[in-house]
């Protein structure tokens, strides 16, 4: 297992006060709570803060900890020292309880509740007529914007803690098939029930809940269930209210353009954008493109300046 | 465990679900009275007459839940998560819509 480094974690000195730490925590759980945080790897931040929070906080844990010694570097492969525990008055039996099913093999070993710190006061084993509930998870899934329309099935990766029968924390890899609803919005979670951590002692199994995201897509825009997408058109095409293909997520469809439409006119092509009750909406904004240069086209804008007689900067300027 | 070739049906946490106040309060493994104390601080926003007949969006599950962590983590007491919870939701509202006009002032 590895080392953790629980006063670098909380960026304190080895002599920090019991209210130094507190502070430190009190300040970093701001910072990096999941619900909260902008931080791209808060959850991962977060769960290292709670563990090592929940060693430093405890005086006895503590000192256990810090007769390890300070030469131990963050990470350095480790193994806990045979007598570990040995001498030490436990007197608080409060364990951390929901979340110490998450936290490091490290911890699980030290100060979980097979170790010394983890059995109760008057010799009642955990284990015997101890049930609890598994540990929800939360997973984010990457999706494309097309998946998100059309729904489909995805392969998500996991990397959840797992209780062996001796009581070690090993961190299993596993993979779900999870079918991904049509219509799902950015952000927006779907629960599996019980595919979280496993219950100890015959508790229920936590659940699953999977965060969508949806990946930028190249054409389209996504606010909501509403798809915005810029549509090139032909200046007569505007000019004259043409009715033209337009690309949507469920293929083109055709739409007539206002006469003498304008470059960044919003048009809506009503339940085209992603589906649901209601349905999003498709916006498109004209982009006005001029033909490829060519002499005939030379010809014809001459003849246009000519016979056309048209200022677009009039009542504008100084 | 879940075998590779079963595909798993999840529940999608919108507003087009409803979800009863038993599963609610099942789901997040908290009791009723603590769900009727978000509902009274305005946190969640159940339909129907009195709590033994509360129906609640699925999208309400996601919130009840991040008030949980907030109380839990953060020493703060129900006013304060709701306040968070509600200033947080603003921040991601205004982040996509920054990131939208930023996309269309590259266009």
């Amino acid at each position: 297992m590895r080392f953790k480094d629980y006063y670098k974690v909380m960026g304190l000195p080895r002599t920090a006060s019991q209210d130094e730490i507190k502070r430190a925590y009190r300040k970093l759980a701001r910072k990096y709570h999941p619900d909260v945080s902008k931080e791209q790897d808060a959850e991962e931040k977060f769960k290292e803060l709670q563990e090592a929070h929940e060693v430093l906080k405890d005086p006895e844990k503590r000192a256990a900890y810090d007769q390890l010694g300070a030469d131990w570097r963050q990470g350095q492969d480790f193994r806990p020292p045979p007598d570990w525990g040995k001498g030490f008055e436990f007197s608080s039996r409060e364990f951390a309880g929901e979340q110490a099913g998450e936290f490091s093999d490290f911890f699980s070993e030290l100060f979980g509740s097979r170790s010394p710190f983890g059995r109760p006061a008057g010799g009642a084993q955990h284990g015997h007529g101890f049930a609890a509930a598994g540990q929800d998870h939360v997973a984010r899934v990457e999706i494309d914007l097309e998946d998100a329309y059309r729904g489909g099935t995805r392969s998500v990766e996991l990397r959840a803690p797992e209780l062996t029968a001796d009581g070690h924390v090993v961190v299993k890899p596993r993979t779900l098939r999870v079918s991904i609803p049509a219509g799902v919005t950015e952000g927006q979670q779907i629960r599996l029930a019980r595919q979280g951590s496993p219950g100890v002692g015959g508790g229920a199994p936590g659940d699953l809940y999977l965060e969508i995201s949806i990946r930028p897509h190249p054409a389209f825009r996504l606010e909501g269930r509403d798809v915005t997408a810029t549509l090139p058109v032909a200046p007569w095409e505007a000019a004259l209210g043409e009715t033209v293909a337009v690309p949507t997520l469920g293929g083109p469809v055709e739409m007539k353009l206002p006469a003498g439409a304008r470059a960044g006119q919003k048009l809506r092509l009503r339940g085209r954008g992603l589906p649901g009750n209601p349905p999003g909406d498709q916006f498109v904004v004209l982009r006005i493109v001029l033909p490829p240069d060519s002499p005939r086209a030379r010809q014809l804008f001459e003849q246009m300046k000519r016979e056309v007689p048209f200022d677009p900067r009039a009542g504008s300027g100084p | 465990m879940t075998s590779l070739d079963s595909i798993l049906e999840g529940m999608p946490l919108d507003e087009s679900a409803w979800i009863a106040v038993g599963d609610l309060c099942a789901w997040l493994r908290v009791e009723r009275r603590w769900v009727v104390s978000l509902v009274d601080a305005g946190v969640l926003e159940p339909r129907g007459a009195g709590p033994e007949a509360w129906r609640f969006p699925a999208s309400d599950v996601v919130r009840a839940r991040a008030v949980a962590r907030l109380l839990r983590d953060l020493e703060v007491n129900l006013e304060g998560a709701a306040l968070i919870l509600d200033l947080v939701e603003e921040r991601r509202r205004l982040e996509r819509r920054i990131a939208l006009l930023e996309r269309l002032l590259e266009e």
